[in-house]
């Protein structure tokens, strides 16, 4: 083979030089010399550009003779130095490339490549804008309208045929959000219950009711800040985790390996998810209640409350309506959570930052949701009066 | 076609064994690439063609063995030698393995713009040069989901070719292409081994690709943990004794197969 073989793997041989001299016909001679490669030429090409710009009216003559290397940056400069528009009396031309590197520039069509290389976006007006923002609002409440009969009908598929629900996936997805969940419930909930027990202590100190912390603390918990928060820390958890891996799986191809199979995405995967939410959930907030009212005796021992009297004063205050109305909340929750985790995972488009916004929305709107339907729970129970 | 025998080897692979855990896919391999040659790795499923590749390339650490790029070790080489190493070798992956998040044009002038200072608008005419060359210069504002499957890989190619680097190492090329790309990109390889002198190091198991660019092939099993046949393809196909070598070749199915 050519000398161009043994210059190859050596990258910094002869780095690419120019030099420009007047010809005797009054064209231009831009002789470019040494090895032409991406690393090389970045000044060339900026010297040979300048030079042909400031003659735009002669004829530029590209020797390329003395070029021992020329990859496809040299290849860039040439078809850049070519494609310039120019008059026709006022042409440039290439000679004396080495058939080899002038094999590699043949291939390429000068006139295609001097088009601009994408075409330009078109800014939509303001009003265009406003109406796409619409339909997609609308495209989107459509599908999850759609998804939560879908899922409903799935759901209801599974209670009424309880055999046909994958029990194995739901036990390990009850692990998953369950048990797996409980060492960071357990701290969230106990720093929470020192936390609110400590702030509401030092000022009620001053009017010696210390005790009535106990009830504070009691009914804040149960009532609200349990359940609430353990949906919030799941929907980090659990519903990101729920978003990320059905999104994978549909990048991955295997929504559309199960849906060809003719075993419903739905069933598969979002109904023993829900299934396994809605068991794990409200054991959790019960979970986190009692450690959440335990933290807060804890704390007032250090107010000389005895534990004893704590426990009383939380029992008094406390009853079982406040407790199950805490906790009627938490299958809804789960189903929110799941739910939503599931769904985006669902919409994910394709490739890797797809997973990544999927799992943004799941958790920001479960947890958006999630206030907004505590929210409404407060205002029935104080219309029911609980 | 390959270099003159004098010339040292661009890749040379010493004594490289390789698996996962305890499991050992490839025992003590010997093999070494010569400058500007078309050098495919074959072999049938699972008999570890792109371990092999993945090793060579730096991905994975071997169990013992060294594997010399242009005279570097890549096994122990770290930090700014590694990098220099890198910068040797171009690599496809078999899903083509394009970011997601860029055009087409923009996977293609990443590596410009990270390791040379030239201006925009020359990255951008060499980037769509590149992808001229593998026929895509006409989805270069395209994203990688809008393009088909085959139309990837050739743009990953570009990518790989993009600072012109003397090896390009390719992870089956042609799989999932039509008969016509594949052909088409055949000859791309073959002319640009021919005019620019660069090596390739190609995984493969088309035999069509294999007898139209393979300057020599090595061939890997499964149950030799190793290479058992290794030269020119058209040879190896004509005049091996391997019973193994011959029905990969002669596309055979194995005589005990057959009667089980």
């Amino acid at each position: 083979m050519s000398a161009a073989v043994a210059d190859a793997p050596d990258r910094p041989v002869a780095a690419a030089r120019l030099s420009i001299t007047d010809a005797a016909d009054g064209g231009l001679i831009l002789a470019l010399a040494g090895r032409l490669d991406a690393y090389s030429i970045a000044q060339v090409w900026a010297q040979a550009r300048a030079a042909l710009d400031a003659a735009p009216s002669r004829r530029v003559s590209v020797d390329a003779s003395a070029v021992v290397y020329c990859d496809g940056g040299g290849l860039a400069m040439l078809v850049d130095l070519l494609r310039q528009p120019r008059a026709p009396d006022a042409a440039v031309t290439v000679r004396g490339l080495r058939p080899e590197f002038q094999t590699l520039l043949n291939q390429y069509d000068i006139s295609l490549l001097g088009a601009p290389a994408a075409p330009p976006v078109e800014r939509a007006d303001a009003i265009a804008e406003i109406g796409h923002a619409a339909a997609t609002l609308g495209r989107d409440m459509r599908t999850q309208i759609g998804f939560i009969g879908e899922t409903s009908g799935a759901l209801w598929y599974a209670i009424t045929h309880p055999s046909r629900v994958r029990w194995k996936d739901v036990w390990y997805t009850c692990e998953q959000v369950g048990a797996n969940a409980l060492p960071i419930v357990a701290l969230i909930s106990f720093l929470l219950g020192v936390i609110l027990a400590f702030d509401a202590a030092v000022p009620m100190r001053r009017f010696g009711a210390e005790l009535f912390v106990a009830d504070l603390v009691g009914l804040a918990i149960v009532r609200e800040l349990g359940p609430l928060m353990t949906a919030i820390l799941l929907a980090g958890r659990s519903g990101a985790a729920f978003a990320a891996e059905i999104g994978t799986m549909k990048v991955n191809e295997e929504l559309n390996a199960l849906t060809t199979m003719g075993l419903d995405p739905v069933r598969f995967l979002v109904v023993t998810r829900i299934i396994a939410a809605v068991l794990m959930v409200p054991l959790l907030s019960f979970f986190a209640d009692l450690i959440g009212v335990l933290a807060g005796g804890v704390t007032m021992l250090s107010f000389n409350i005895p534990f004893v009297t704590y426990v009383n004063e939380v029992a008094s205050a406390v009853d079982l309506t406040d407790v199950l109305a805490g906790l009627v909340k938490t299958p809804v929750f789960a189903i929110l959570i799941a739910g939503i985790g599931c769904l985006r995972g669902l919409q994910t488009q394709t490739g890797a930052s797809a997973v990544g916004i999927s799992t943004t929305r799941a958790v920001v709107s479960a947890i958006v949701l999630l206030v907004a339907v505590d929210g409404i729970f407060a205002v029935i129970y104080y219309i029911l009066d609980i | 076609m390959s270099a003159p025998s004098a010339s040292a080897p661009i890749v040379r692979v010493e004594g490289l064994t390789v698996g996962y855990d305890d499991n050992v896919i490839l025992h003590d391999v010997n093999f070494s690439v010569s400058r500007g040659e078309v050098f495919m790795i074959l072999g049938g499923s699972g008999s570890g063609k792109s371990t092999l590749l993945k090793h060579m390339i730096g991905l994975y650490q071997p169990m013992a063995g060294h594997v010399f790029i242009d005279g570097a070790d890549i096994v122990t080489a770290e930090g700014a030698a590694r990098q220099a190493i890198l910068t040797k070798f171009g690599v496809t992956y078999q899903s083509g393995a394009l970011f997601g998040s860029m055009t087409l044009l923009e996977n293609v002038r990443l590596p410009l713009e990270e390791y040379t200072d030239l201006p925009l608008p020359a990255m951008d005419l060499i980037a769509r040069m590149k992808l001229e060359l593998v026929g895509l210069e006409v989805f270069c504002g395209h994203m990688p989901s809008e393009i088909s499957g085959g139309q990837q890989k050739r743009a990953a190619i570009a990518r790989a070719m993009a600072l012109d680097p003397a090896i390009l190492f390719l992870d089956e090329p042609s799989a999932g292409l039509d008969p016509i790309t594949s052909a088409e990109l055949d000859t791309l390889i073959r002319r640009l081994a021919a005019n620019l002198g660069i090596t390739f190091v190609i995984v493969s198991h088309e035999l069509a690709s294999i007898y139209a660019i393979g300057d020599r092939v090595i061939m890997l099993d499964k149950r030799s943990q190793g290479i058992i046949a290794e030269g020119d393809p058209r040879v190896l196909r004509d005049s091996s004794d391997n019973p193994l070598v011959r029905q990969f070749f002669r596309r055979e199915v194995e005589p005990e197969a057959e009667t089980a």
